[in-house]
């Protein structure tokens, strides 16, 4: 039941694979995609909303929202959007355990919302996030931001954020580390097998 | 996991899982729009051969909040009444395209067969006076909720255990999760073999109550006297059981600060448990109810929203 959840790895060296990203890029790429955000936000008044998508969107979500704050000195509210229920391949790949959903302080209804997962592929995610999205509210706007975009959609779906393309082939694994969740920031792309 | 039958089909594991997700569930029912799609297009078919207002209902609002399609046949008025066989009415009502079974049924392993005749899931909702494994869940879920983590929590359940299901689906459970039970009833109301239960047994509510007897309580679970299963005379009046073992308001001042009172319905208020006690603030019979609800969207979850079992 536990397949799709991968072992931590502590030392993103010790790993198999091609590092892409060490930690000082990814505090570097995550704060670039903090400014693109702040420019388009304080169009609005910055009434916007980051949710992220668990595992890994929801400390990238709140990363965002702490840098956003540093360089702009407006704390956006952030919260978290489990998508398990709205995923179409349930039937196919099994049930799997819940994760949490986290209201934004104020609702969703008539802000900007900022969807933040840590890669963008097929785009199946993103799609069951705008599903599961409008039962909690009406935004004015849905945005996409990912830390890495690396190809092979499926969907008539792009992000409007992206912290680092990276072409791969469809065997290739990407795996994006968080301290939050691994204990070091990394990404890597691994050969599949 | 293909069915739900007993409370023993479920590992540690298993279990803390569906509190978990029942968790999860329960957000939504702080939701305008309570409805996730993850049934769509499945048909639940509630077949209760026994009175029941609380599970049905729950178990439908659970499909339904799970977009499921439910249907609800009950005996009475269905072909059951005029003399077809348990197995073809479920045989006919497979054969519909149904996608899983909620079954209550009077008999003791009823639900059981019927899980041998059918090929899809089978969920029990009561079987006798032999096992009701949702309502062990949610009140796993319910003490969780007030008293964290099970592990070396200890439980009294209290009353007719010998026609209880929830009691046996109860001790396993429980026991499952790490907890200590400890059953008290008169003599006449221990099921016979109680010996063999995972659980302490006593006949002194008094002394379980103040720790006396087995060590402190930590919360107290309730049985209704059931009536309509008793045949004989289990104990001489109402009074009497009352007096011997009715949570009464004296009795409530021996529970420590913490300790929730639980009771799976229907109450029979003055007989097993006084007003103070069903309405006080250490009652957590509503939070029971509500908690019937998540924990059962959890279960149909885990049972049917993915492939099913992979034919062998």
């Amino acid at each position: 039941m536990a397949e799709h959840r991968r072992a931590p790895v502590p030392d993103p060296r010790g790993a198999e694979g091609t590092v892409i990203l060490r930690e000082a890029d990814v505090g570097r790429v995550v704060d670039r995609m903090a400014h693109e955000i702040i420019e388009t936000v304080a169009k609005g008044d910055f009434d916007a909303v980051l949710l992220g998508i668990p595992t890994r969107g929801v400390p990238l979500a709140y990363r965002l929202g702490a840098r956003i704050e540093v360089f702009a000195g407006v704390a956006l509210p952030v919260g978290s959007i489990d998508i398990t229920l709205y995923r179409d391949d349930l039937r196919v790949r099994g049930v799997r355990p819940l994760a949490q959903t986290l209201q934004p302080e104020g609702g969703i209804t008539g802000r900007s919302v900022i969807l933040v997962d840590d890669v963008l592929c097929s785009g199946r995610t993103c799609r069951a996030a705008l599903d599961a999205l409008t039962e909690l509210g009406r935004p004015r706007l849905v945005q996409l931001a990912t830390l890495v975009d690396r190809g092979h959609r499926q969907l008539p779906i792009r992000a409007d954020y992206v912290g680092k393309n990276i072409p791969t082939s469809a065997t290739q694994n990407v795996r994006v580390l968080l301290a939050e969740v691994d204990g070091s920031d990394a990404v890597i792309v691994e050969e599949g097998r | 996991m293909k069915n739900l039958l007993s409370a023993a089909d479920l590992s540690r594991e298993d279990a803390v899982e569906i509190l978990d997700t029942a968790r999860r569930m329960q957000e939504v029912q702080t939701r305008e729009v309570k409805k996730l799609p993850p049934l769509r297009g499945r048909t639940v078919v509630n077949l209760f051969f026994e009175d029941s207002t609380r599970t049905r209902s729950s178990f439908e609002i659970a499909g339904k909040w799970l977009s499921a399609d439910v249907i609800n046949v009950s005996a009475k008025g269905s072909s059951l009444s005029k003399g077809e066989s348990l197995r073809d009415t479920v045989l006919t009502v497979e054969a519909m395209g149904v996608d899983a079974l909620v079954v209550r049924h009077h008999a003791s392993g009823a639900v059981a067969r019927i899980a041998q005749w059918v090929s899809c899931p089978v969920l029990n909702a009561g079987d006798g006076t032999h096992e009701h494994p949702t309502q062990a869940l949610l009140d796993a879920y319910t003490l969780r909720g007030r008293l964290g983590v099970l592990a070396d929590r200890h439980v009294a359940i209290v009353g007719d255990i010998t026609h209880s299901r929830v009691a046996r689906s109860n001790v396993l459970l429980l026991r499952t999760l790490g907890a200590r039970v400890t059953l008290v009833a008169p003599p006449t109301l221990m099921p016979a073999g109680v010996a063999s239960w995972p659980c302490e047994t006593s006949w002194d509510l008094d002394a379980v109550l103040s720790g006396k007897a087995h060590g402190d309580v930590d919360a107290v679970m309730m049985l209704r006297v059931q009536r309509e299963r008793m045949s004989g005379g289990y104990f001489p009046t109402e009074r009497e059981y009352a007096i011997g073992y009715g949570l009464s308001p004296e009795r409530l001042e021996l529970l420590g600060d913490q300790a929730p009172v639980l009771h799976p319905g229907p109450m029979n208020r003055g007989l097993e448990i006084s007003s103070l006690a069903a309405d006080g603030p250490r009652s957590v019979v509503l939070d029971q109810v509500q908690a019937g609800v998540a924990v059962r969207m959890a279960v149909l979850y885990r049972l049917l929203a993915g492939p099913g079992e992979v034919p062998v």
